[in-house]
């Protein structure tokens, strides 16, 4: 898929040596005669960060996706492009083991709820969260939800429990970008954000009749 | 977590309105809150204290700043902060105001700002560092003026060039980039307003009130504090201070907001 990351630091390595050495004396940002522009912006952005916590360099490496949906943000991917992100996701898709889709809606609340996990000073031993509520509004009861991605409520309850909807379902939790080659939904399990247990979890919230998502506020005791 | 009365206060009356009236309401309580302040806002404390400092015989030199040149000549305050960033000649870059400063701290007064460098944002609670109250205070000598980053060097030009290609810049493990929360008008992160800060109106918006004083922190926080932060909540490293990456976004803000009446050192929640 991506570069062989050995690769990609040799090319920060050099990019960031002739910055310091052969290039000394020109502006960081003025293009430079005989340096790709593209390895002389890596090198800026690996020189502009610095390990912080669990964050490392390693996340400024940029997958094949990453880098085509940044290139082509606010626009349309072109064909060709946009089906090889949507190929390679589909086919890494990695269903439960035991075929059950389901864990605990209660703990899958949690999951929506909770905003840390993976950042510079989150306790890497602690639990990702999902933050589904940052984008998504889910249950009715609850208010504190954000709108840069498509409402939820009543998820479960108005699409059912067929298979194709359940694999549907999981296809977008593990990887959205199966289905919208540039999707801003992060790859909660293929990014291994959260555990398969997690995203059981977190189907159950969505789809069991008891989860406060499938109760409309008036139905609420 | 230690949360002040009008933490609570807003707490509280955020979780008892119902969803259609809270960012008005939100809103409402912040514009309160200001008032209650009228003409003191606790962020001309910070100034003051950056007033201090600026004036100061200080370092191995024992000179005061007022040698630095913040790109209108050496000593002048008044509206340099609403030109910032710029290219500075004898330093061969783009810098904004807090990279300007650390410069002239080092070059004039032999500082040894290593340790500014490293640290130089108060953990929430301490108090502000010279850097924060600095920018505090020169932020402050452009207050009513219009933001007028310049766009004449080709440094200039590329720095903004620059910043708006890292703006959509996809990394780490969520795969976020600024351009996922901040591009699109209208947005929320669950209660909280998005600016669409790839457009003229949520840059002004923004730039303009930068440094500000948090009321969550209890601090004055500048436009590189804000950078860093967001990077922390993309889940990217440490973004350095005064990185180019950081300079080209700060660049590609101002300039979009170039005409917006600067309004900081403001309130912000």
């Amino acid at each position: 898929m991506s570069m062989p990351v050995s690769i990609t630091r040799t090319l920060f390595a050099a990019a960031a040596s002739c910055l310091l050495a052969s290039c000394a004396g020109t502006p960081d940002n003025v293009p430079v005669a005989g340096v790709d522009p593209a390895e002389a912006r890596r090198a800026a952005i690996a020189a502009s960060f610095e390990p912080k916590g669990q964050a490392g360099l390693d996340r400024l490496e940029q997958n094949d996706m990453q880098r085509i949906c940044s290139e082509y943000e606010g626009q349309s991917v072109p064909n060709e492009l946009a089906q090889q992100i949507i190929d390679a996701a589909t086919a890494a898709v990695v269903f439960p083991a035991d075929g059950n889709y389901f864990g605990d809606w209660r703990k899958g609340e949690w999951v929506a709820k909770t905003g840390t996990g993976l950042q510079q000073n989150d306790d890497p031993t602690q639990p990702s969260g999902g933050n589904c509520y940052a984008c998504h509004q889910m249950a009715a009861e609850e208010i504190a939800y954000g709108t840069l991605a498509p409402p939820l409520d009543q998820y479960g309850k108005i699409r059912g429990t067929s298979e194709p909807i359940l694999k549907y379902t999981w296809t977008r939790l593990w990887n959205s970008h199966a289905y919208n080659a540039c999707s801003h939904m992060p790859r909660f399990g293929e990014a291994g954000i959260l555990t398969e247990q997690q995203l059981k979890d977190v189907m159950a919230y969505l789809f069991d009749p008891a989860s406060p998502v499938n109760l409309s506020a008036q139905t609420k005791p | 977590m230690n949360r002040n009365p009008i933490q609570r206060l807003l707490v509280a009356l955020i979780l008892t309105v119902p969803v259609a009236t809270v960012q008005a309401r939100e809103d409402d309580i912040f514009a309160e809150y200001r008032a209650m302040f009228g003409e003191d806002n606790p962020a001309e404390l910070v100034e003051m204290q950056g007033e201090e400092l600026w004036n100061a015989a200080r370092g191995p030199k024992q000179v005061a700043l007022d040698g630095c040149d913040l790109g209108l000549g050496a000593g002048v305050t008044k509206g340099a902060y609403a030109q910032l960033p710029r290219w500075f000649e004898d330093a061969g870059k783009v810098m904004d105001l807090e990279t300007r400063l650390l410069f002239c701290m080092e070059r004039l007064q032999g500082l040894d700002v290593a340790a500014l460098r490293k640290q130089p944002y108060s953990e929430q609670g301490q108090q502000q560092t010279d850097l924060e109250s600095l920018s505090a205070f020169i932020a402050a000598q452009s207050r009513g003026l219009p933001i007028a980053v310049p766009q004449s060097h080709p440094a200039e030009r590329a720095a903004f060039a620059s910043g708006a290609k890292f703006f959509n810049f996809r990394g780490g493990p969520h795969d976020f980039s600024c351009a996922t929360c901040h591009s699109q008008d209208g947005k929320r992160i669950r209660l909280q307003s998005l600016l669409q800060l790839n457009s003229v109106e949520g840059a002004k918006a923004s730039f303009a009130t930068w440094p500000a004083y948090r009321i969550a922190q209890g601090a004055v926080r500048t436009i590189e504090w804000r950078m860093a932060d967001c990077a922390r909540q993309q889940r990217l490293p440490g973004l350095v201070h005064g990185s180019q990456v950081a300079i080209d976004l700060i660049t590609y803000l101002g300039v979009q907001a170039n005409g917006a009446v600067l309004t900081a050192p403001g309130l912000k929640r």
